[in-house]
């Protein structure tokens, strides 16, 4: 069970003399040092209690992941349908301990929605009449849904583009957490990019995963605000041999060869900093990437099927590679067609992001469809919001300088948006995440 | 500067490879019109037999589900009364998965076959019969001959654009290196209209085309920066980052250095070329994306704005193509046909709005709406336009 580690901020939420106005940050701050043990069973928080007789929902509904652990859940954690990541930047004028304690409050907080309770020692609907409530109330009734919440660290939480090391963290900063190099064809957008920190919340339901960025927001009004943020539905890979592998929205099956939670070694060998990679807080971290991966879907519409399936080397229906078989056949690379040419082309992508065109590279892809409404154009602003867990980042440096120097799929994407986190490890009961960077 | 290089780029492998000789039995095949009615079959195409499903059919639409059971690559034909011609095929079929093949076939005899390991005679190759019906429509014109018509005209269209870039560019290379900004600036887009009119040919030369008229977001880190677009930065710095400096006299030399050679490699390469019909389509399609990807959006030209230059030539050339296979679809597809002369009709309309003396409206002063307005005609017209293949070649 929980233990607030800020318990002794308890009293001044519990005093139902709280202005007003609503919950004033330090009152933010007790709420979210509420003992679990205190709200306990017929408390209005337990969501899961209520909707376990409302919905009779299907089993991703009521999937639950523990927050605290070895690792951090939402990596190899079977990919949930839906995403809201979040990037942040701290305020100006935060100190190394007012961010200590934002870590803190959002790890309660974290820890409580992961397990189908709301925000708060008094939720969304049972605290001081006279107050705003501690939790938005958008969950209430809903399963948990498989709530995973992730956070990360970025370059610059370490030092700022001019060289400010604001919170005494310069030395601990990883050598290799910087800004990923330019790739051919990078169109970005520096408002869809970067950031101190991020949060990555998944869910089987929408509402589940915007409620817990939204609340988690707040909690940091004042400390850290929003730098951008993006919706996912549709999980295009499977991180899990359970799972079907769903289609992204050129309609093609993807991450058919990505890394499944069942390979411990590769997960070992690909996903997880290892206390011989350095630095020693990061062991058992990983390195999340993310791209925003704008696609032209009115011209790929538009282009014939025999392009479509030579572009990714697989079938658009069952997603064989187009060397034959099934979809988790192997590629034959060199199997050769007409004029002897490959089956697979030397553009195609599965042949370009194939682990044997990169020393054996493999990345933990976790990305999701998104459709923002459209451009100014007239065209859906349409694409994959890309995110991969990996040791380290040149990992993806390297698949992603060969894909984009090469894949016939560059015609039909363009990267609009770009981040590099580093993810620490999972979070005993009892401490925060992160808390060995600080230690 | 295309994104990337079409996997159906003209001189490449032609992806759809239905024989043109096969065209004078078919028609177009319009898949997505729910009136339409096909029939189906299946094809078990294993190492020694050729099994379909059926051997006959009544003339029109029909679709072959070809199935390779066996272990080698497979082909499916479909062959004409004569058992060689060749009506409709479906190539490269890798093992264990199957491929559609969607035919018109006018009445009469045929043949079908299979043709495991993509050699030899094949096997299984059986008699399949169309039978007669009343929609069923004869075709009777010698479209070989209109086809290898097209095909010289656009040949001889091609190595005219290059003949006028090669002295474009050789004059616009004197101005720039002389300082003579204004000629160069002058010269920039009415020279690169003879590229843009055969953008698609010139991007499969591979190597040329990254080193005439790559953008600077295309590079990656430590490339060397070459061709148009690294002039254009030089002559329109206005729009450049904070910092950035003219090029020295000798970083201007060797750009037009290369630039006059590299042109002048690409006027070698495209002496002699031949095109099937299909190339010929998707280099109309293919056009037409560029314009939808890079004009449209003011993304080609971010120092000189002159993007609308680039946008009527990719134009042009698209309307060249079509042009050339027009005579053709005319007879197999005339609703297509008219479409087609329709939507190109109206974006041409469009973009002379946009006329000023010479030259055109820089992007930069365009109004939101007019591009709006020329993005959905871009998509107006890429619709019809990408049945076209289907509708000569199918």
């Amino acid at each position: 069970m929980t233990h607030g580690v800020t318990g002794s901020k308890r009293a001044e939420s519990a005093d139902l003399a709280v202005p007003a106005r609503g919950l004033s940050r330090r009152g933010l701050l007790g709420l979210a040092g509420a003992s679990v043990a205190g709200i306990g069973m017929g408390v209005a928080g337990d969501r899961a209690a209520l909707a376990a007789s409302a919905t009779p929902e299907m089993a991703s509904g009521s999937a639950e992941y523990p927050f605290y652990g070895r690792h951090q859940a939402g990596i190899v954690t079977p990919a949930q349908d839906r995403l809201h990541f979040a990037a942040f930047d701290v305020s100006a004028g935060t100190t190394r301990a007012e961010l200590i304690e934002l870590l803190q409050d959002w790890t309660i907080a974290a820890a409580s929605m992961s397990a189908g309770r709301d925000v708060g020692e008094y939720g969304a609907v049972s605290g001081p009449y006279d107050s705003p409530p501690e939790d938005t109330g958008e969950a209430q009734g809903l399963p948990t849904a498989g709530l995973t919440i992730t956070f990360g660290f970025g370059p610059t939480l370490f030092e700022t583009a001019d060289g400010v090391d604001r919170f005494g963290l310069v030395r601990r900063r990883p050598a290799e957490l910087t800004s990923l190099p330019h790739f051919p064809g990078d169109d970005l957008d520096v408002g869809r990019s970067d950031g101190d920190l991020c949060i990555q919340a998944c869910s089987n339901d929408p509402q589940v995963a915007v409620h817990a960025i939204r609340n988690l927001s707040r909690i940091a009004f004042g400390r850290a605000a929003l730098r951008w943020s993006q919706l996912g539905f549709g999980r295009t890979s499977s991180t899990s041999t359970s799972q079907a592998t769903p289609r992204n929205l050129f309609g093609f099956k993807d991450g058919t060869a990505n890394i499944k939670a069942e390979e411990p070694d590769v997960v070992t060998a690909q996903v997880w900093v290892s206390a011989a990679d350095g630095p020693a807080w990061l062991a058992g971290g990983s390195y999340l990437v993310a791209r925003r991966i704008r696609m032209t879907i009115e011209t790929w519409d538009r282009s014939i099927l025999s392009e479509q399936e030579a572009v990714f080397g697989r079938t658009k229906g069952a997603g064989a590679p187009l060397s034959g078989g099934t979809e988790f056949s192997e590629p034959d690379f060199a199997l050769a067609g007409r004029a002897d040419q490959p089956l697979i082309g030397a553009a195609a992508h599965v042949r370009l992001a194939h682990p044997a065109q990169n020393n054996g590279t493999k990345l933990l892809r976790r990305g999701y469809n998104f459709v923002d409404g459209n451009d100014e154009l007239g065209r859906l602003e349409a694409g994959l919001f890309f995110i991969s867990f990996q040791r380290s980042p040149a990992q993806f440096a390297a698949v992603q300088l060969n894909l984009a120097k090469h894949d016939a799929l560059n015609e039909y994407i363009r990267h609009v948006g770009s981040a590099l986190f580093a993810v620490p490890a999972g979070t005993p009961e009892g401490s925060y995440v992160g808390a060995p960077l600080f230690a | 500067m295309p994104r990337a290089f079409r996997s159906t780029s003209l001189l490449g492998v032609s992806l759809l490879s239905a024989s043109v000789l096969g065209v004078g039995l078919l028609t177009g095949c319009v898949a997505n019109d729910p009136a339409a009615t096909h029939t189906a079959f299946t094809v078990d195409s294993s190492q020694t037999a050729c099994a379909v499903s059926a051997n006959e059919a009544p003339a029109g639409s029909i679709r072959f589900t070809v199935t390779n059971s066996g272990d080698q690559v497979t082909e499916f034909y479909l062959l004409a009364a004569d058992g060689k011609r060749i009506v409709g095929e479906a190539e490269n079929i890798g093992p264990g998965l199957s491929r559609d093949l969607v035919v018109q076939l006018d009445a009469g005899s045929y043949f079908t076959a299979c043709k495991p390991g993509m050699s030899g005679d094949g096997v299984g190759k059986a008699e399949f019969t169309a039978t007669k019906t009343d929609a069923a429509a004869t075709l009777n014109v010698d479209l070989a001959a209109q086809i290898d018509t097209a095909n010289s005209n656009y040949a001889s269209y091609v190595s005219d654009q290059i003949d006028q870039l090669v002295t474009g560019t050789d004059t616009f290379a004197a101005a720039y290196l002389a300082g003579d900004f204004g000629a160069a600036r002058s010269f920039y887009a009415p020279t690169r209209v003879h590229w843009e009119r055969v953008e698609t040919i010139a991007e499969s030369f591979g190597d040329l085309d990254p080193k005439l008229d790559l953008r600077e977001a295309d590079l990656e880190e430590g490339q060397d920066w070459t061709g148009w677009h690294a002039i254009e930065k030089d002559l329109w710095p206005a729009d450049a980052e904070a910092g950035f400096e003219a090029y020295s006299t000798q970083k201007r030399a060797a750009l037009t250095g290369l630039l006059v050679a590299d042109t002048a490699t690409l006027h070698e390469k495209v002496q002699g070329l031949n095109f099937t019909l299909s190339q010929q389509t998707n280099g109309a399609i293919g056009l037409l994306d560029e314009v939808a990807t890079g004009k449209v959006t003011g993304e080609e030209e971010i120092w000189s704005h002159t993007d609308l230059w680039d946008f009527q030539a990719n134009v042009d050339g698209a309307q060249k193509l079509y042009d050339g296979v027009r005579p053709i679809l005319l007879q197999t597809d005339a609703d297509l046909a008219a479409s087609l002369d329709g939507e190109f009709a109206a974006l041409q309309t469009m973009l002379d709005a946009q006329r000023v003396g010479d030259g055109f409206t820089l992007y930069t002063d365009l109004d939101p709406g007019a591009i709006r307005a020329l993005a959905d005609q871009v998509n107006a017209l890429g619709e019809p336009l990408n049945r076209l293949t289907a509708a000569l070649v199918l």
